[in-house]
């Protein structure tokens, strides 16, 4: 490792994990360089339709990420970009990237898409799955970053015709843009910059289903892919979000989805599954029946259902029960086109039982799986990195995303299939080791905003400055932007207005900044486009202009009015006149808001010392902060000390000695073990927490990382008869050569025991693995053993695959068995009997068995409640930690300040209770990295006056941020929990409580003036 | 305003609608449309809120109060709230809301409630066109409540 380290990161990728990595990494002082090698940052998630479990919209969870990520001032962005040579070692990387021209400039573009209009060459949108069309100028999508369009090289009839020549071809755009960007004689440009780590997400491709002949896709119009289903139903797909085929818009009453293409099968070396398809199917077929307005017919075809993940065998459930989903096991033989020239087409398959069926559908998505992308590999190879023989990247073993190279860290589907939480997880962890590796560098290239001093205002005459903006034709071809001008300049307090082409032009930045100064304006008006996108790049102006931020309102009258009045031009101008009215209402009512900093205590608290809390203590610790790390039991190590071997074979003995030794050792980490918890208090930057020995210790963050317990079970003659175990007990067993399991010729391993059930009905995701793993230990050392698993639906998903193939191959013996009809262990005299009925056979079969091993479901922590009432953060309907968004915010709670890992969160294996205690430090090093706690100050306030002290507020917040002081008998509103959301203030009976920046005086004044 | 445009006798009459969009899912679907150039009438006034938890029940009224002829109030979606709960907040008042408006004798098709996400553009013009004919069938609003001071209803 270099002794000359450098606080920057290298990200290669700029999806959800590129971004995520980037804001952390930014967020916590370092400065980030972002390579994308498309022209926008986002990857595959802005092409998604809604998300599961939770049917979010991917878009709109998305963008407010894409926002912040292209707006940080540490986090240096290049799209059309590529890596391209690599040198150095961790802490120190030399990197060379090559970036393609883009022809048009970012700094002039504003996005307004006049080229993109003019442009006269139509090709198929790779966006939208080449469902669309798109110009050879274009933006992949609306709501892109950068902002800004670019012209494709090859397809751009100047660039392919008339530049060699010198001939003035086309050039269109050139003319149609007004902001003067284009710049055809753009050349690509190679640069180096020194980073001292790199992160690697360069995401996946779809497999290509076209090499599977027998599915037909490419040769029947009606079969299609499951990202191709995608665009179809997005709002902002190519037929607008109507679900209608894409060759003859006819709307499908009929839909079948095909599981596994591509995933699952030895003969294409793709022995893998993909981990993710069963729930995005799921996913497509209930959106698609709530989509049409006609009924939908949906089926899927599959083999295992595979839904082992955090709420999914719910979701699984409420599409087969309640949203009538058919789900058919069987082996799909060939898609054909029917013959009846309705276009429709037919699938032939056999069910479980081997009967042969035929159905004929309107539309065929086939499932496809995750591959490694091409840049992917071209990446490994250049930095030499170790790949698996699919081409994934191989991670080191229990490290969650480490590659086989000293400081470059991998997330998301680089290293293997993923879904988007675990990809989230994983691009945190990797910030945290990169931020763990690189704590001394901390700070040390990151820039900082300087400001003026700003202008106090408070009592001067209101002064609005209003500037209405043309953005080219884009609102002046519509509304009358001068007689919007003409009158603002009537209305009250206005002492300036003047109209702008592109106001959020650089130009135009200078010019508002130099009329605040000439005109002593003390609140601005903008009249353009959404405050979504444009408010903090005006905020920022008023800043450097000396003003705060917050006298400022925004009209939209571009979104929200020329582009959808186009043809009628009075009735726009007329809206546009009235929108500019109430923003300059707002604003001239609109006081300086302050942020409010708090303190911050830049000391962590784990709670729970297993292997995700000693992870975490460790990966903190590292990063230079102190740690506290408690558990309550006599011993450190949690349930992992009762593991012999990890999934890939790692000694978990000495993993889990390793990490004792390590927590005991570091210096910035300090136990309390064998000892509990006895309160809590505080927010974010200032906890207090009280241990049982009356030990008071403060820290600034939390993170819980309290495990699970295992299910005892009350079924299968469990703790009548000692030769039946639950998993860890005969892997104990094992481990120890009990005769029990050492001299056992019959082996019976039983599924599902205790979840997917009515009591705890999710599933319990690692035990499929898990028992294919002790069988194939038995059959192993005893090849004559007869060995038996007894499942519902095999979920070795991922790389697992691979182990139950081998099961199969080398004869253990798969028995599937229904919901409804589970196995029966008895007893004959002294012989254990299992009983089951076989579905292939259609008859009950009895094993005599010398051992039974359960697969006992993994439960949630006792002590969640506890710490959900001290915390004030809530768990699940199971006992588990609830996140603050399923997808993007996976190991954080709610409460700012707070964090979470490990089983506690949900199951899950080593691996990934490894990878998510990292994520949690990495977010916690984010927090711990400030100096303060600051907040924008948009809260709510209290008139103490008016209060009644009634509580209404109390009731309804639920950040939890106000509570009445009985003693004097009002509320008071924690600044540092309060959302600004105003559900309070709205609900307060005597109007004591209001919200900064939309007080019930503004709306109310906005309201007199309409 | 005060009085409404019934411009000239012969020109169609266009309601002017009070238009709460919550920040976070409505807005960013009112700018959806627009990039999508989904047309709808011209007829609402958009006033942003952080959440539709934060709409007192009390600037309904005062809209009517002030001549809109209609009020459309926006949020995320059951579940999808920005703020966890806001828009559960909101829907428990506007039901108070009908209700008191039906008691008092005014039409309650003026005001409407709708969930609109970030992602449906095309939802959002559907809304506006829904509230707008609903408005445009009754005519205008003629004041059930007339505010003589014009003071804030509130304070």
């Amino acid at each position: 490792m270099s002794q000359n380290k450098i606080g920057s990161v290298l990200i290669v990728g700029a999806g959800i994990a590129g971004i995520q990595a980037a804001l952390d990494l930014a967020e916590s002082g370092y400065l980030v360089h972002l390579v994308e090698e498309s022209s926008a940052i986002g990857g595959t998630m802005p092409m998604l339709d809604k998300t599961f479990p939770t049917n979010d919209c991917s878009m709109c969870i998305l963008s407010p990420k894409l926002v912040e990520c292209g707006r940080h001032l540490n986090v240096r962005t290049y799209t059309n970009s590529q890596v391209v040579k690599t040198e150095g070692e961790a802490g120190n990387f030399k990197v060379t990237i090559k970036q393609k021209a883009r022809y048009i400039d970012l700094e002039k573009c504003t996005g307004c898409g006049a080229c993109a209009e003019a442009c006269p060459v139509k090709v198929d949108d790779e966006f939208n799955q080449g469902l669309g069309k798109r110009k050879a100028a274009f933006k992949q999508y609306s709501q892109a970053f950068p902002n800004a369009y670019g012209i494709d090289e090859k397809n751009c009839l100047y660039q392919t015709r008339g530049k060699a020549k010198g001939k003035d071809i086309c050039l269109k755009c050139v003319k149609a843009c007004q902001a003067g960007a284009i710049d055809h004689q753009m050349e690509d440009k190679e640069f180096e910059v020194e980073v001292g780590s790199m992160i690697l997400n360069p995401g996946f491709k779809i497999f290509d289903a076209s090499r599977l002949d027998y599915y037909g896709y490419g040769k029947i119009k009606s079969v299609i892919t499951s990202l191709e289903f995608e665009r179809l139903l997005s709002a902002s797909g190519p037929f607008d979000g109507h679900l209608v085929r894409p060759f003859d818009q006819k709307e499908p009453q009929k839909i079948a989805w095909i599981q596994c293409v591509g995933s699952r099968n030895a003969k294409i070396n793709n022995n893998y599954c993909s981990g993710v398809c069963c729930m995005y199917a799921i996913k497509e077929a209930v959106i698609a029946k709530e989509h049409s307005h006609i009924p939908v017919d949906t089926t899927i075809f599959y083999m295992d259902m595979r839904t082992p993940g955090k709420d999914f065998e719910k979701y699984y459930n409420n599409a087969k029960n309640n949203q009538g989903v058919n789900f058919i096991r069987s082996r799909v033989y060939e898609v054909t086109e029917a013959k009846d020239d309705s276009g429709d087409a037919c699938i032939r398959y056999s069910t479980e039982d081997g009967k042969i069926c035929e159905d004929q559908f309107d539309l065929v998505v086939l499932s496809v799986g995750l591959e490694p992308g091409d840049s992917s590999k071209e990446l490994a190879q250049m930095l030499d990195l170790k790949v698996n023989k699919f081409g994934f990247a191989e991670l080191e073993p229990l490290s969650g995303v480490n590659t086989s190279k000293a400081g470059v860290f991998a997330a998301g589907a680089f290293s293997g299939p993923r879904d988007i939480p675990e990809t989230v997880m994983q691009a945190s962890a990797a910030a945290g080791a990169a931020s763990a590796l690189l704590s001394d560098e901390r700070g040390t290239l990151v820039s900082e905003k300087e400001y003026p001093p700003e202008l106090d205002v408070v009592g001067d005459v209101i002064r609005t400055g209003v500037f209405i903006c043309h953005c080219g034709v884009n609102i002046g071809g519509v509304v009358d932007v001068p007689s919007v001008v003409e009158y603002a300049k009537t209305l009250p307090t206005v002492a300036y207005a003047t109209d702008k082409i592109y106001a959020c032009s650089q130009d135009a930045q200078a010019s508002i900044k130099a009329l605040i100064s000439e005109q002593k304006l003390n609140r601005i008006v903008v009249s353009s486009c959404s405050p979504r996108t444009h408010e903090p790049l005006f905020q920022e102006t008023l800043k450097e202009a000396g003003l705060n931020a917050h006298l400022f309102d925004m009209a939209n009258i571009r979104d929200q009015c020329s582009w959808v009045h186009m043809h009628e031009p009075e009735k726009a101008t007329e809206k546009a006149k009235d929108l500019t009215k109430l923003a300059i209402v707002r604003a001239s009512m609109q006081q300086a808001v302050q942020p409010i900093f708090m303190s911050m205590n830049h000391t962590a608290l784990v709670i729970g010392g297993g292997v995700a809390g000693m992870t975490s203590a460790v990966s903190l610790a590292d990063q230079g902060y102190e740690v506290h790390l408690v558990e309550k039991d006599n011993a450190l190590g949690g349930v992992a000390r009762r593991f012999s071997t990890g999934f890939r074979g790692e000694d978990m003995k000495a993993f889990v000695a390793g990490l004792i030794d390590q927590v005991s050792n570091h210096p910035n980490i300090k136990l309390h073990v064998g000892v509990g918890i006895k309160d809590v208090g505080g927010f974010l930057g200032n906890f207090t927490t009280t241990l049982e020995n009356g030990e008071q210790l403060a820290h600034g963050v939390a993170l819980l990382t309290i495990g699970g317990q295992e299910y005892k079970p009350k079924e299968y003659l469990y703790g009548q008869d000692d030769r039946v175990m639950t998993q860890i007990e005969m892997d104990e067993a094992l481990y120890n050569h009990d005769p029990k399991v050492d001299d056992a010729k019959n082996f019976v391993f039983i599924q599902c025991v205790g979840s997917r059930s009515d009591e705890n009905p999710y599933c319990s995701r690692t035990c499929c693995t898990k028992s294919v793993k002790l069988a194939l230990k038995v059959k192993k050392k005893n090849p004559g053993a007869n060995v038996f698993v007894l499942y519902r639906d095999m979920r070795t998903y991922g790389y697992y695959e691979e182990d139950y193939e081998e099961a199969r191959r080398i004869g253990i013996i798969f028995v599937r068995y229904s919901e409804n009809a589970k196995p029966v262990v008895s007893k004959e005299g002294d012989t254990l009997v299992v009983t089951v009925t076989d579905h292939v056979l259609d008859r009950p079969i009895e094993i005599e068995a010398d051992l039974v091993c359960l697969a006992a479901a993994i439960k949630a922590p006792a002590d969640g409640k506890k710490l959900s009432k001290w915390f004030k953060i809530p768990l699940n309907a199971e006992g588990f930690f609830l996140e603050a968004h399923m997808k993007l915010r996976p190991v954080d709670f709610s409460t700012d300040g707070v964090f979470m890992a490990g089983i506690a969160h949900s199951p899950k294996n080593m691996e990934e209770v490894i990878a998510q205690a990292k994520a949690a430090a990495g977010r916690a090093g984010v927090a711990l990295s400030k100096d303060q706690v600051e907040s924008a100050g948009l809260n709510a306030f209290v008139n103490k006056r008016k209060c009644t002290a009634c509580g209404t507020c109390e009731a309804v917040c639920s950040a939890k941020a106000v509570t009445v002081d009985m003693v004097n008998r009002v509320a008071v509103v924690n600044d540092a929990l309060c959302k600004g959301c105003g559900a309070c203030a709205s609900s307060c009976r005597c109007g004591a409580i209001s919200l900064r920046g939309c007080t019930n005086e503004q709306i109310v004044e906005m309201l007199n003036s309409l | 305003m005060g009085e409404i445009q019934v411009e000239t006798e012969n020109k169609k009459y266009e309601p002017k609608i009070a238009a709460f969009l919550c920040n976070w899912c409505s807005y960013a679907g009112a700018d959806l449309a627009g990039v999508g150039r989904i047309q709808y009438p011209a007829t609402i006034r958009t006033i942003r809120v952080p959440c539709s938890g934060r709409i007192n029940p009390l600037y309904v009224l005062k809209a009517m109060a002030n001549g809109a002829d209609g009020v459309l109030v926006s949020g995320c979606h059951p579940g999808d709230c920005h703020y966890i709960s806001g828009n559960y907040v909101a829907r428990r008042k506007f039901a108070l809301i009908k209700s008191l408006l039906n008691h008092v004798g005014l039409e309650e098709d003026r005001i409407s409630f709708s969930w609109v996400s970030a992602a449906e553009g095309g939802r959002f013009a559907e809304v506006v066109k829904g509230v707008t004919e609903r408005v445009s069938a009754l005519g205008p609003n003629n004041g059930i409540f007339k505010v003589v001071d014009g003071g804030a209803a509130d304070e």
